[in-house]
């Protein structure tokens, strides 16, 4: 159940006894990650699975390279993290469209910012915004989108790039439960069509199992890894959700995250 | 049709304003009839002399507006970007900021004389202000998750602020601006009755100290269809520069 949290040599992103402080413009410091150390291999999809204000975020943005590393180290590939960059695509909760810009505007920055020559970049951004599904909204502001619609442009975005890592922080949180599920099967399929690193960030037991080669279940503030789940599914199969597999790995990680939910509830109560 | 009722009171303002004059109500020296203003208005658009002072006066608060723009927006979002920078000139910002700006009349004068350039520094040391806090504001808002979302996809830190920053000031910028416009057609007219040669202010001060006031208003006139018209066209820009949201 533990197996390759430590020392497996081939390991693409290592983090190494990461603590975080997180000061808050008023009142006093948090600690919000407290000695963090998890490996993650190439094209793995592992889940941060935790109570809300466990950290999983912030860890996220640690190795994003958006936040400072105060404790420990992060390495990439061999090398510490020194801010951010097209290698580790992100997509946030809140989609983080460019509101002035169209979908095929925001799909075109990061390419731009790549230098593509014209002709290419929009022969990429094109095929990219047909592969999330929304051919005819090129032209389209993001405040005329659907949610759901507004993550796909934002996923788009991030591909376009064609991040070695993806970095998915609570990316299906603000979406009804009917675009979830769609997003959900529909990232998993183009996941596997080309496979990439992913850490994605949710307090969402099925969503976890459901997409993930390893769960990481995160404890309540200060986030620790509380323990790493393995994820044995065939993720291929369309009823996966109906299994018993499926099932009994819910119920078993929903039984580590309870305790932590519940002393998050506490701390909420009585800080 | 919904025009012409919408501009109903104008028309009757406009018809009251010539009954008044006309049946003696009012003297017909504190408010010539409006025929008449309108009479004096074409004559000296014929003889040039409307067009030159209103050219030299349009010229004084583009000038002074488009440097109030320039310098305000990029004092605001550097102030809003490096606390440094913030530090040093936010209580500068904060003590001007409620000053009347009529005050430095005199001041401009004396450092530049009587013509265009003591006009244009007065409108820009004016204007800007408006600016400078509606784009502080206004990038201090930008989004946290845009800022990473650029940085995560290639863009340098400077180039973000362009790229970020700027738009997501754009709005609360664009506000400060339209206070800024008003506020430069106030500080212009005032500079130029006190104080110029030309302009339009200089116009209505010369022409009721000559006593032609039939001139004088239509002069009056002018500058308020101009800080209308401004605005109007403004508000249209800025319309059009925010299509996105929805």
């Amino acid at each position: 159940m533990q197996d390759r949290n430590v020392g497996s040599g081939g390991a693409q992103i290592v983090v190494e006894g990461v603590s975080h402080l997180y000061s808050p413009p008023t009142g006093r410091p948090v600690l919000a990650l407290e000695d963090v150390s998890i490996e993650v291999g190439p094209r793995e999809f592992l889940a941060l699975l935790g109570p809300s204000g466990c950290g999983k975020s912030t860890l996220l943005y640690l190795i994003g390279g958006f936040l400072p590393i105060e404790t420990g180290r992060i390495l990439l590939e061999g090398q510490p993290i020194a801010g951010p960059g097209p290698d580790r695509g992100i997509v946030f909760q809140h989609f983080a469209l460019f509101p002035w810009k169209t979908v095929r505007a925001n799909v075109l920055y990061g390419l731009e910012k790549m230098g593509l020559p014209r002709e290419q970049r929009q022969r990429r951004a094109q095929s990219f915004i047909d592969l999330v599904g929304l051919t005819g909204f090129e032209d389209s502001y993001p405040s005329q989108l659907s949610g759901g619609m507004k993550q796909r442009t934002a996923i788009a975005r991030t591909l376009a790039i064609d991040p070695k890592i993806l970095l998915m922080d609570e990316p299906f949180g603000a979406l009804d439960a009917q675009t979830r599920h769609l997003m959900q099967s529909e990232l998993l399929a183009i996941w596997r069509k080309s496979p990439k690193t992913v850490i994605f960030v949710t307090h969402d037991v099925q969503e976890a199992v459901y997409l993930a080669d390893r769960v990481a279940v995160m404890t309540a503030r200060p986030g620790r890894i509380k323990t790493i789940v393995d994820i044995a599914l065939d993720k291929s199969d369309a009823n996966i959700a109906k299994s018993r597999a499926y099932i009994d790995t819910v119920d078993e990680i929903w039984g580590l995250v309870r305790d932590e939910a519940i002393k998050a509830q506490e701390a909420r109560v009585s800080p | 049709m919904s025009a012409v009722f919408r501009y109903l009171p104008l028309v009757l303002l406009a018809a009251g304003w010539e009954l008044a004059a006309r049946s003696g109500a009012v003297s017909q020296l504190a408010m010539p009839p409006l025929s008449q203003v309108v009479l004096a208005w074409v004559e000296m658009v014929r003889s040039g002399e409307l067009i030159a002072n209103g050219a030299s006066s349009l010229w004084r608060a583009g000038a002074g507006l488009a440097l109030a723009i320039l310098v305000g927006a990029a004092l605001g979002i550097a102030m809003a970007w490096w606390r440094p920078v913030n530090a040093a000139l936010g209580p500068l910002v904060e003590m001007f900021y409620p000053m009347p700006k009529s005050a430095l009349i005199p001041v401009t004068v004396l450092w530049l004389g009587f013509g265009d350039g003591s006009k244009i520094l007065l409108i820009f040391l004016g204007c800007m202000l408006p600016v400078t806090i509606g784009a502080f504001n206004g990038a201090r808002g930008s989004d946290q998750a845009l800022v990473w979302s650029a940085r995560s996809m290639g863009a340098s830190r400077l180039r973000m602020l362009w790229d970020v920053v700027v738009p997501s000031a754009l709005p609360e910028m664009l506000n400060g601006i339209r206070t800024a416009l008003a506020l430069a057609f106030i500080l212009l007219v005032s500079a130029e009755l006190i104080v110029a040669r030309d302009g339009l202010g200089y116009l209505i001060g010369y022409l009721g100290a000559n006593g032609t006031y039939d001139a004088m208003f239509a002069v009056v006139l002018t500058v308020a269809f101009l800080g209308f018209a401004a605005d109007r066209a403004y508000q249209a820009l800025m319309q059009r520069l925010l299509l996105w949201r929805e």
